[in-house]
């Protein structure tokens, strides 16, 4: 990727199960691409992705980050956690499989429904994760070049 | 149709967000799992929610709903008021269930489309 890009930024995200400040690096992301002019599915596309990788990390790690990077046809987002892993990407992809605990569930989280999200709102998604380290995700999103400025 | 009709017909209760009650309400929304809700729910869409936590405003606010619904009376957290306060997002509070409340607002907006 040679061109430079229109925003590059990173986001910290505090882990742990506290989920009181859960979607505000997702709320700053989609503040970023709406007031640089992106259509509003793509917006909306990219604050779900991120919400549901925010989500992931304030759940599952002790901590991670969320780099957003647009560039003028796509925008790509990376979230990266250091926490516990994931021993089975494959089991974890599929739709109700979850570990989540009855604290997250009881909040309407944990229903094994955010990979699957974020692969179907993708138009890249990549996971690499390694047991007892971190995850981490590369997605990408298509945008219409001509919409930005 | 705008929220403060749906309002005055479900005799909702307004617990935040008195300065959009004109938005449009275009769809509506039930559901109390957020990723559900978060891949499912339209802009524009009321949601109705047994959950009171402040989580609900983030996923309100990311998804633009024209507002949330709490149903059987339930009344949103303290931190979860503070928080759709600060955001502008009107949370409504009806005495019905779950299941009444959708299927009223359900027909009032299939009447006016």
């Amino acid at each position: 990727m040679d061109e430079k890009p229109l925003f590059d930024g990173s986001f910290s995200v505090v882990g742990g199960g506290n989920y009181d400040n859960a979607g505000e690096v997702s709320t700053s992301i989609k503040t970023i691409l709406k007031k640089m002019g992106l259509p509003g599915d793509v917006v909306r596309k990219v604050a779900l992705v991120s919400y549901e990788a925010e989500i992931n990390i304030v759940s599952y790690a002790r901590k991670g980050m969320i780099r957003l990077r647009v560039v003028s046809d796509r925008i790509m987002i990376e979230a990266i956690d250091e926490g516990q892993g994931i021993p089975d990407i494959e089991l974890a992809m599929q739709p109700g499989w979850s570990t989540a605990n009855q604290k997250t569930r009881e909040m309407g989280f944990g229903a094994g429904m955010g990979l699957c999200n974020i692969k179907t709102f993708s138009d890249t998604f990549h996971i690499s994760s390694e047991v007892g380290k971190g995850t981490h995700l590369k997605i990408i999103i298509n945008t219409n070049s001509s919409s930005l400025q | 149709m705008d929220l403060e009709s749906v309002i005055k017909v479900l005799n909702l209760k307004v617990r935040s967000g008195e300065d959009k009650l004109k938005t449009e309400v275009r769809g509506g929304y039930a559901g109390d799992l957020l990723s559900d809700v978060m891949a499912n729910s339209k802009e524009g869409d009321l949601w109705i929610t047994r959950q009171v936590h402040q989580n609900i405003v983030a996923v309100a606010s990311l998804k633009e709903h024209a507002g949330i619904v709490l149903v059987q009376d339930s009344e949103p957290a303290k931190d979860t008021l503070e928080k759709a306060i600060k955001e502008g997002i009107p949370i409504l509070v009806s005495e019905l269930s779950g299941f009444e409340v959708t299927a009223r607002i359900y027909n009032l907006l299939k009447k006016t489309d």
